[in-house]
C-alpha cells in the first residue's frame, strides 16, 4: 500500500454556526480531538465522515472527498460511533463482516477475515452472539474490529470509551493503543479523556467553541494547556494575565484557613465546591476565580475540616508557576 | 407478595369497563357459535360454493399480502426515508381508504378502473383487457383497502428503528439498496410481520368494496364474505353455518401465525 | 355501579320509543324494485293525510322480512315474492295480498356497446351480463328463465340486488342485465330494453301486509288500502307494474 501519493489527511471543515477547524496527520498518526461538550468534536467527525453539509476541503491519501462531494459509502472510513450502534439482528461475526461483504468480498472469505479480527481482539468465541447478548466492553471491541475490518483510509473513533467501567476501559485502551499501532491510515479520536490523549494520540487537537484553542503534541498541550478544559483534564491549573499563561500543578498550591502571609505572590479566596480523593492525596476544587485544583494530604484535610462550602484561602510559590505567552 | 399485588387492586371502574368491552366482543361470536346449526357444517363445507368460495378468499388473500409486501414495503420506506415535497400529502391519501367505506372504495375502483373508467376505459381500449369480474379485480380491490394498514405499520417500524444504523452501513461501504436488504428490512421486520397479518385480515374480511368492484360469481369473484351476504338474502341459516366456517378457518390461521411470529412478552 | 350501566344503556332505547305525538308517522319497509312507485304513493298518502309522515326503508326483501320479525319498529311490509313475505308470517297483522306483478326484462346500457339485438345475443359467450344472485327473489326468476330458455352462456357476476344489476349496466361495466320490467322503466333513456322469450310466463308477484308491531294500525291498513285502490294500482302501472 505503501506509496508515494500517501499523504495523511488534510482536512478544513466549516459548518456554519457549529464547527471551523482544520486538522493535518501524516499517515498512521492518531490525532486526538478534545473539549468540552459542544465544542464541536462530533461534528468534526461526522463532517468528514460526510454525514453533515459542510464547507471546505477533505483530502485523504491524495483523493480529495470534497470535490466532486463524495457520498459516505464512497469514503474509505471506518465510523465507530459513541453508543457502538451494533447491527442488532447481526451476530458479532456478522457485524464485523459487513463492511467486507458490502464491499463485494465474497462471504466466506469476509467471515474468515471478521474472524481474524475478533480473534486479534480475543471474542473470536464469541462470534455467533448478537450484540444484546455482549457486555458493553465486548461490543466495543466489536464495533472497533467492524470499522477496521474494511481497511479505512480513516478511523473516526467517538468516544470509545465511554460508558464502560474503569477497569475495562483501562484494558481496552491498552488493546486499542497497539491496533492503531499497526493501523497505516489516520486516527481521528474524540476523547474526554486526558489518559487516552497522552496514551494514544501523537498529536491532540484542542476545540472549544467550534475552532481550534490548541494543536500539538500531547506533551506540549498537556504541559502547556491554553484552556481551563484541557488544564483540568490533564490535573493543572492555568489562569491567563494578559497574553501570558501561568499552570501549576495542584500539588503545588497551599491550603489554609486564614489569609496566607510571607512572599507567595499568588493567592485566590473561596469556597471548598468539593473534595475527593485523588491518589494518595485529597483533590480539591476550589471556587476561586477562576476555580482551581489543590492538593492535600488526607491529614490536613482532615484537620482543615475541608467540607464543602468551607471558605479556604489558596496560594501558590512563583517558582512553581510555569509562564508561557499566548501564542 | 408479588409485585402486582403490591401495586394494590385494579381500580373497579376499569375493571368494569374492560369487561363490557370483553363482552361486547365476545357475546356475538359466542351466539355464532352456539346458533350454528352443526349438522349441517360439515356437509356445507363439503359443497363447491362453499369449496370454490374458501379457494378464491385464501388465494385472494394470500396474493393482497404479496401485493402489500410488493408494492406497499418500498412506499413506507419512501415515506419513512426520502424527504420528498408532498410527503405529506401523500401520507395523508394513503390513510384515506382506512376511513373510507367499502362500498365507496367500490365505487372509486369501477371509477379508475372499470370498463368505462378513466384509465380502466383506455385500457381496455388498446389492450382488451377488463378487470371487473376477474380474481385480479378482487385482488385488486382488497390491495386497494388493505395497503393503508401495511404501510402505516411497516413505515411505523421503520421510523422507530432510525436511520441510524442506515448511516452505519453506509460508514460501512453499504449501497442504499444493500442497506435496505440487510439492515433496514430485517429490522423493520416486526413491523413487516404485523403490517401482513393486518392486511391479510382486512383482505379476509373486505367484501363491499369487492362486489361494487369485482362482482359476485363462484370460482372466480366469489370469495366466502360475499358468498356470506349473498347467502343471508335467502337462507340465514345457511348464511350462519358458512360465517362460522370462515371464522373457525380465520381463527386457525390466526393461531398458527401467532405460535410462529406474533408472540408477544 | 352495574345498576348505573344498565341504565345508560336503556335509556336511549327509552328516549327511541316516546315522542312523536306531534304528527303521526308510519314506516314503510319495501323491496327495491319499489323504489320509485312506492315513493309516489307515499306523496299520495301524505296528501291524504295532511298529518301524517311516510317514512319509507327499501332493501332487499329478504332483509326486510327479517328486520321485520325481529320487531324493527315498522307498519307496513311489501316484499317482491310471496316466499320472503311467507318467511315474515310471525310478524303480520293481516293476510297479504298481492297488488303488483313483475315480469324480467333483458336491458343493455344506452350506447349498446356488444350490439345486442336480441336475448339470443347472449348465447355468443361474447356479452359480459350480469344477473342477480339466486337466493335474491330477482335472481330466482333469473334463473328460472335462463333454465327454461337454455341459455349456456355463464353470467359475469351474481348481483345481490336488482339495483345493483341495473347500475351495473347503466355504468356500462356489463354489456346486458336481467332486471325487472320496472326497473327499466324507472331507468328511462339509460337503457335499451329486450323481451325475454317466456319472461310472462315467470311472474313476479308483490304481496303487501301491515305488521304486528305497527302503533298506527289505522294507517298501516289504510296505505295497504291506498296502494290497492285504483289509483294506487294507476302509479304502479306507470312504474311498469302489472296489476292482479
Amino acid at each position: 500500500m505503501a506509496d508515494d501519493t500517501v499523504t495523511g489527511l488534510h482536512a478544513t471543515v466549516a459548518v456554519p454556526g457549529r464547527l471551523d477547524a482544520a486538522v493535518t496527520a501524516e499517515p498512521g498518526a492518531v490525532v486526538a480531538v478534545i473539549g468540552p461538550n459542544g465544542a464541536g468534536k462530533t461534528t468534526l467527525l461526522r463532517a468528514v465522515a460526510g454525514l453533515v453539509e459542510m464547507q471546505g476541503e477533505i483530502t485523504v491519501d491524495g483523493e480529495s472527498w470534497t470535490t466532486p462531494r463524495r457520498l459516505v459509502r464512497e469514503r474509505r472510513l471506518g465510523y465507530v460511533f459513541q453508543d457502538q450502534s451494533l447491527f442488532p439482528h447481526l451476530s458479532a461475526l456478522g457485524n464485523v463482516a459487513f463492511g467486507l461483504r458490502a464491499r463485494r468480498t465474497p462471504r466466506r472469505e469476509a467471515e474468515a477475515a471478521a474472524h481474524g479480527w475478533l480473534e486479534r481482539f480475543g471474542i473470536d468465541d464469541l462470534a455467533d452472539r448478537r450484540p444484546g447478548e455482549l457486555s458493553g466492553g465486548q461490543a466495543q471491541r466489536v464495533a472497533i474490529a467492524r470499522a477496521l475490518a474494511p481497511d479505512p483510509a480513516l478511523l473516526l473513533l467517538d468516544e470509545p470509551f465511554a460508558g464502560l467501567d474503569v477497569g475495562v476501559a483501562t484494558s481496552l485502551r491498552l488493546e486499542l493503543a497497539r491496533h492503531l499501532r499497526d493501523f497505516a491510515g489516520v486516527t481521528l479520536l474524540v476523547t474526554h479523556d486526558a489518559l487516552d490523549a497522552l496514551t494514544l494520540a501523537d498529536q491532540v487537537l484542542v476545540l472549544d467553541g467550534g475552532t481550534v484553542a490548541q494543536a500539538g503534541t500531547p506533551r506540549e498541550v498537556a504541559a502547556r494547556p491554553r484552556t481551563d478544559h484541557v488544564a483540568r483534564l490533564v490535573g493543572l491549573n492555568v489562569i491567563r494575565d494578559g497574553d501570558t499563561y501561568r499552570s501549576f500543578s495542584p500539588r503545588a498550591v497551599t491550603v489554609s484557613l486564614n489569609r496566607p502571609e510571607g512572599s507567595a505572590r499568588h493567592q485566590w479566596a473561596g469556597p471548598v465546591v468539593s473534595a475527593v480523593p485523588h491518589g494518595d492525596a485529597v483533590r480539591l476544587l476550589v471556587a476561586a476565580d477562576p476555580d482551581l485544583l489543590a492538593d492535600v494530604t488526607p491529614a490536613a484535610a482532615a484537620e482543615l475540616g475541608l467540607a464543602p462550602g468551607q471558605q479556604v484561602w489558596l496560594s501558590v510559590k512563583e517558582t512553581a508557576v510555569e509562564a508561557y505567552a499566548v501564542s | 407478595m408479588s409485585q402486582q399485588a403490591a401495586l394494590g387492586r385494579p381500580p373497579t371502574p376499569l375493571v368494569a369497563l374492560a369487561a363490557v368491552a370483553a363482552t361486547l366482543l365476545v357475546v356475538p361470536l359466542l351466539t355464532l357459535v352456539v346458533d350454528t346449526p352443526w349438522g349441517s357444517f360439515f356437509s356445507l363445507l363439503g359443497s363447491e360454493a362453499v369449496l370454490d368460495a374458501l379457494r378464491i378468499t385464501a388465494l385472494t388473500s394470500l396474493l393482497t399480502v404479496v401485493g402489500c409486501l410488493v408494492l406497499g414495503t418500498p412506499l413506507a420506506w419512501l415515506l419513512a426515508r426520502v424527504d420528498f415535497p408532498g410527503r405529506s400529502l401523500l401520507r395523508a391519501a394513503v390513510t384515506v381508504p382506512l376511513v373510507l367505506p367499502p362500498v365507496v372504495a367500490g365505487v372509486a375502483l369501477v371509477t379508475a378502473l372499470g370498463r368505462n373508467g378513466v384509465v380502466g376505459g383506455p385500457l381496455h381500449d388498446a389492450f382488451g383487457v377488463t378487470l371487473p369480474y376477474t380474481t385480479t379485480a378482487v385482488v385488486i380491490a382488497h390491495t386497494f383497502v388493505s395497503m393503508p394498514f401495511y404501510v402505516l405499520s411497516v413505515e411505523g417500524a421503520l421510523r422507530s428503528s432510525g436511520e441510524r444504523y442506515d448511516v452505519v452501513a453506509a460508514t460501512l461501504g453499504a449501497t442504499r439498496w444493500e442497506t435496505l436488504r440487510r439492515v433496514t428490512l430485517p429490522l423493520a421486520m416486526p413491523g413487516i410481520l404485523a403490517g401482513s397479518a393486518l392486511a391479510w385480515a382486512r383482505s379476509l374480511g373486505e367484501f363491499g368494496a369487492t362486489i361494487t368492484f369485482a362482482g359476485n360469481y363462484p370460482g372466480t369473484t366469489q370469495t366466502m364474505p360475499s358468498l356470506i351476504y349473498t347467502t343471508l338474502q335467502g337462507d340465514p341459516e345457511v348464511a350462519r353455518t358458512l360465517s362460522m366456517i370462515l371464522l373457525v378457518a380465520s381463527v386457525a390461521i390466526l393461531a398458527a401465525l401467532r405460535n410462529r411470529w406474533l408472540t408477544t412478552p | 355501579m352495574t345498576r348505573l350501566l344498565t341504565l345508560a344503556l336503556l335509556l336511549p332505547l327509552a328516549a327511541c320509543g316516546a315522542g312523536d305525538d306531534a304528527a303521526s308517522k308510519i314506516t314503510v319497509l319495501a323491496a327495491a324494485s319499489l323504489t320509485e312507485s312506492f315513493t309516489t304513493l307515499a306523496e299520495e298518502f301524505e296528501r291524504e293525510h295532511e298529518d301524517v309522515e311516510v317514512e319509507l326503508a327499501f332493501d332487499s326483501s329478504a332483509t326486510l322480512a327479517e328486520q321485520a320479525v325481529g320487531g324493527a319498529p315498522a307498519d307496513v311490509l311489501a316484499t317482491a315474492d310471496t316466499a320472503t313475505m311467507d318467511s315474515a308470517a310471525d310478524a303480520l297483522a293481516a293476510d297479504p295480498e298481492i297488488f303488483a306483478t313483475n315480469t324480467m326484462v333483458l336491458v343493455t346500457p344506452a350506447d349498446n356497446p356488444a350490439g345486442i339485438t336480441s336475448y339470443d345475443d347472449l348465447a355468443t359467450g361474447d356479452v359480459t351480463y350480469v344477473v342477480c344472485v339466486d337466493t335474491a327473489p330477482c335472481g330466482k326468476v333469473a334463473a328460472t328463465l335462463i333454465a327454461a330458455t337454455g341459455l349456456a352462456a355463464e353470467p359475469a357476476s351474481l348481483e345481490v340486488d336488482v339495483k345493483s344489476v341495473l347500475a351495473k349496466v347503466i355504468s356500462g361495466e356489463a354489456d346486458a342485465g336481467l332486471v325487472y320490467a320496472t326497473d327499466a322503466v324507472a331507468a328511462g333513456a339509460a337503457v335499451q330494453t329486450f323481451e325475454i322469450p317466456g319472461a310472462a310466463e315467470v311472474v313476479t308477484t308483490y304481496p303487501i301486509a301491515p305488521l304486528d308491531q305497527s302503533e298506527e294500525a289505522d294507517l298501516a291498513q289504510e296505505f295497504v288500502d291506498l296502494v290497492l285502490a285504483e289509483s294506487g294500482q294507476q302509479i304502479l302501472r306507470d312504474a311498469g307494474f302489472g296489476t292482479p
